[in-house]
């Protein structure tokens, strides 16, 4: 490895010193705010040597991974809402007994999984990154383990994570049977001899079918709902945004080098589960009183919904835009359901054991805390899609790019899901409009409030760019100007 | 720079209302009323300063600055006559709006006054916008607090009124957001450039079948929103709901979009296209004109007799507009800002009448004239007005509506000329069920005072102008008249 390996590699080898630093220091001296502190300034630091990374890219070391400005910037993505997921948690888990430090480090390790998936260009390096992310997930999941819902939430994703991964794991070795590589560009170049082609689809449908599993598309998404429901509320916000946003990163980068959803029962396929996760996920989550089960569902249509774009990916020149539009989705959903997962950590109590889940935690939450409420319903029609805010840009880009590849059926099945979204986000800002039924029970207002500071700068964040986008396009273009080309 | 300065100050308008109104309470609707008066003398001011020549027409502002580039999205803002028309319509009902509810809103003052002025902003953006994307922006804007006004300070079953009317509009909306990107995109296949503004795609150049399918893209959601029957449904609810400020605005404002959308974009963009749809839509107009009429003779609630009894005469306006010649034109513009003028006036009324007694059937009311004269006489007299009598602003649209329709389609124009016989019929029906008959024993009960009084007469006096000097409309909606004639190729 060169000097220059090492200057592109600096994020994330700061990130993982991060890591052992705080693993040290944990053994050596115990404290909460300790850990915390460590975790957000290794983070900024991290993000900070994004910069004087930059003139290094692009370039692959080893032949696993590729530094490019994709995986800068989705570097510096994940690595903020892990600076945010931090913040969020510090004041909840004080609430909680036990020793809490630990949490950070599972944090690190994870954000540190979905930065390599991001950067990853062959299957070793996807297997390395998913199974670093989620083994750490699977313990920030069932960290609180006094209670009986986290360690049964945990256990569900541990499980039909598990069989994710195989089902990746079989998909990668019939693509290997068919092409010999197990890197993207060579499972791209690959012939088209009659046999190899079978084993080659099958492969392909197995490991899209195991990404579609991570990323919770119907009819793979039963985990989703249970595992917000039963996490932390920060944590059910990480899961929802980095380790979904971190395989979709894998996903564009597969289907844009080997062309699997071009054309073919793959795309049919494929076009099917954008819909039903779209108009299935939408309806599901009318029947919801329980708002983190209601932001579970809803998730499940946003990535159907970015799905599109994905599809475009793989028609023969729509690559560019289809990259960019899923890169800004992503950004946008990353915003927003963070301020949405945010707005919830804040009203919890933890300390007695109670997540503000349900919508009637939520009653009156415009009288007695206004701030919050308005935060909470900017975050609420941003995903819904609302001009003002990021979410409509997004969704702008979505309807851009679908009207580009000519997906009609797709773009009428997203009109038709964000008419049924309306619906639930509304009904959760009505029940924040209501009068209170009983007064709201005075509030514990020492410490920092690091917590509602976050979820302020998520939320002018959300409408500045919803008013002005440019910036934010110009730096996607600029991190995907090397695709499609 | 004027035209974004103007929405720019209303927005910031809300924001300060919001805010005085924690540091003084009552001060927000002092606020509001404050700056809507300074818009409307900007307003004034733009109207008299010298015109501006763009895109081979005269306009009284322009502006044009880069927003999103990468899409070719402009803030492309400007106001011709019929700009300047509803623009000055939407602060003067702004205006009405924010006195209509200057005692009814017991709470959360503040917040009101924001989601009435973001409200009003929204509206103004969307009758000036000259950008597709940001003409759907400003459409989108101005529902979500109309959506608040509803749900928070609304009646008995608001939230099922509030969801319908967001439902109606969103859906629709996002059908046309559809349709404006295959425009745009059909425009960017054929030259090679993207595009949202108005008077590129002025030029597009498109296959008979995509444009008829874009042109009934625009027309759903205009036709949602003017209301049109079948889509017309969600009115009564949301009418019947809001609260006064609320049903004032809906009623003379956010209907008019619709109207606007359809002679700013769906007539000029898809003119052979909806040549072809001339007769459906003179037809969808002429069954919401006697529907409308009908269904509003049967109401006994004071505002949903009010609101079916827009939906006829927003029949009118879509059959003028599809008449679609200079007569006929004129006659739709006119109605649309006469319609804005009365039915504000009687939802103010609704309101006060809701206010004092804290009903709004009118079963429970009756004899109030002796009680109410002042009152009275005014409810007469819009009432009349909507019936369409010789002399005011609403018989000059709908004589003329038929005038023009007259001469396109000879049975159309017969039933829809029936539906002033029904507008009569429960116009004076109306006034009967309230103010005439057995007096019901209401204790105090206050008659209009000097406040709804200053409201409510100039609305009055300015229906008599309307009815005696319509060329005052007539002259500035003319250009925009004589260009659409041009495109239609069809003389009367």
């Amino acid at each position: 490895m060169t000097a220059l390996d090492y200057q592109a590699l600096l994020p994330y080898l700061t990130l993982a010193g991060v890591l052992i630093l705080l693993l040290l220091v944990i053994s050596f001296k115990r404290g909460h705010a300790l850990a915390a502190v460590i975790t957000v300034a290794g983070l900024a630091i991290s993000i900070a040597v994004v910069a004087p990374s930059l003139s290094a890219l692009p370039r692959t070391v080893t032949p696993l991974i590729r530094l490019d400005d994709y995986a800068a910037y989705l570097f510096t993505l994940f690595a903020a809402a892990a600076i945010v997921t931090a913040l969020l948690s510090y004041r909840y888990l004080r609430g909680r007994r036990g020793e809490l430090e630990e949490y950070y480090v599972l944090l690190l390790g994870a954000t540190l999984g979905a930065a390599t998936l991001a950067t990853a260009v062959h299957f070793g390096a996807v297997l390395l990154g998913l199974e670093i992310l989620s083994i750490c997930l699977y313990t920030l999941i069932g960290y609180p383990e006094e209670h009986h819902a986290p360690l049964e939430a945990a256990l569900k994703y541990l499980v039909l994570s598990g069989v994710a991964s195989t089902t990746m794991l079989f998909g990668m070795a019939l693509i290997y049977i068919a092409t010999g590589g197990l890197d993207f560009a060579t499972i791209g170049k690959a012939g088209s001899d009659e046999a190899q082609s079978q084993y080659l689809l099958v492969g392909n449908g197995l490991f899209l079918i195991g990404i579609a599993f991570k990323i919770s598309l119907v009819p793979f998404h039963m985990w989703t709902p249970d595992v917000y429901h039963g996490a932390p509320a920060p944590v059910s916000g990480y899961l929802a945004t980095v380790s979904k946003g971190a395989v979709v990163a894998v996903a564009l980068r597969y289907v844009d080098a080997t062309g699997s959803l071009a054309d073919g029962p793959l795309l049919t396929l494929f076009g099917a589960v954008a819909v039903l996760s779209m108009v299935i996920g939408n309806l599901l989550a009318l029947m919801q009183r329980n708002v983190k089960r209601i932001l579970a569902y809803s998730s499940i249509a946003h990535f159907g919904y970015l799905l599109i774009a994905l599809i475009v990916v793989g028609s023969a020149g729509g690559v560019a835009m289809g990259i960019e539009a899923s890169i800004v989705y992503l950004t946008a959903y990353v915003v927003m359901t963070l301020t949405a997962f945010g707005v919830i950590t804040i009203s919890s109590r933890p300390e007695l054991g109670r997540e503000a889940d349900d919508i009637d935690d939520y009653a009156g939450l415009f009288w007695s805390r206004p701030g919050l409420a308005l935060g909470f319903t900017v975050a609420l029609l941003s995903l819904a899609g609302i001009p003002l805010t990021l979410g409509f840009i997004a969704k702008f880009y979505l309807f851009a790019t679908g009207t580009a590849g000519e997906l009609w059926v797709l773009l009428w099945a997203l009109v038709l899901g964000s008419g049924i979204g309306l619906f639930y986000y509304l009904r959760v800002i009505f029940a924040m409009t209501r009068s209170p039924d009983v007064p709201e029970p005075v509030r514990n207002r020492v410490g920092a409030r690091a917590d509602e500071g976050t979820v302020a700068v998520l939320v002018v964040l959300l409408i500045a760019f919803g008013v002005y986008p440019t910036p934010l396009i110009d730096v996607v273009r600029e991190a995907v100007a090397a695709f499609g080309g | 720079m004027i035209l974004f300065w103007l929405i720019a100050f209303l927005l910031v308008a809300g924001l300060v209302a919001w805010a005085a109104e924690a540091v003084r309470e009552g001060a927000a609707r002092w606020v509001s009323l404050v700056a809507l008066a300074l818009a409307l003398t900007f307003v004034y001011s733009v109207w008299n300063a010298p015109l501006i020549e763009a895109h081979d027409t005269q306009w009284y502002a322009f502006v044009n600055m880069a927003w999103i580039p990468r899409f070719g999205i402009a803030v492309q803002l400007a106001m011709d006559g019929l700009s300047l028309m509803m623009v000055a319509l939407t602060l003067v009902l702004g205006i009405v709006a924010v006195v209509s509810s200057w005692t009814e809103i017991a709470q959360r003052r503040g917040f009101f006054q924001f989601n009435l002025m973001w409200t009003l902003a929204g509206v103004v953006g969307v009758f000036t916008a000259f950008d597709l994307f940001l003409f759907f922006f400003f459409w989108e804007v101005m529902l979500v607090p109309m959506y608040f006004l509803i749900a928070i300070w609304g009646h008995e079953a608001r939230a099922y009124a509030a969801m319908k009317f967001f439902l109606f509009t969103q859906i629709s909306g996002l059908v046309m957001l559809l349709a404006i990107l295959g425009l745009v995109y059909a425009f960017n296949a054929s030259t090679g450039t993207i595009t949202f503004d108005y008077f590129a795609l002025l030029e597009a150049d498109l296959d008979p079948r995509l444009g008829f399918v874009l042109m009934l893209g625009f027309f759903l959601a205009f036709l949602v929103k003017l209301p049109g029957v079948p889509f017309h449904t969600w009115l009564p609810d949301a009418h019947t709901q809001a609260p006064t400020a609320g049903s004032v605005i809906l009623a003379g404002i956010l209907l008019k979009t619709g109207a606007y959308g359809l002679l700013r974009f769906v007539l000029p963009l898809f003119p052979e296209a909806s040549v072809e749809f001339r007769f459906p839509a003179m037809l969808l107009g002429v069954v919401s004109v006697v529907y409308g009429g009908y269904v509003a003779y049967a109401q006994s609630d004071f505002k949903r007799l009010v609101a079916y009894s827009s939906v006829a005469h927003m029949g009118f306006v879509l059959l003028g507009v599809y008449a679609w010649n200079a007569i006929a034109l004129q006659g739709a513009v006119m109605q649309m800002v006469a319609h804005g003028f009365s039915t504000a006036a009687l939802f103010m009324m609704a309101g006060a009448l809701q206010e004092r007694l804290h009903t709004r059937d009118m079963n429970r009311m009756g004899g109030l004239w002796a009680r109410a004269p002042r009152m009275g006489a005014l409810t007469l007299f819009f009432a009349v007005a909507s019936l369409g009598i010789p002399g005011l602003g609403n018989f000059v649209g709908e004589f003329m509506v038929l005038l023009g329709a007259f001469a396109v389609h000879v049975p159309l124009t017969v039933v829809a000329g029936a539906g002033l016989v029904v507008a009569a019929v429960y116009a004076l029906w109306l006034v009967q069920r309230s103010f005439q008959g057995e007096t019901v024993a209401v204790v105090d009960f206050k008659d209009f005072g000097a406040r709804e009084l200053a409201v409510q007469v100039p609305l009055a006096l300015a229906l008599v102008w309307l009815g005696l000097h319509p060329q005052s409309v007539f002259a500035l909606s003319e250009p925009l008249v004589t260009r659409l004639t041009a495109f239609s190729g069809i003389t009367p």
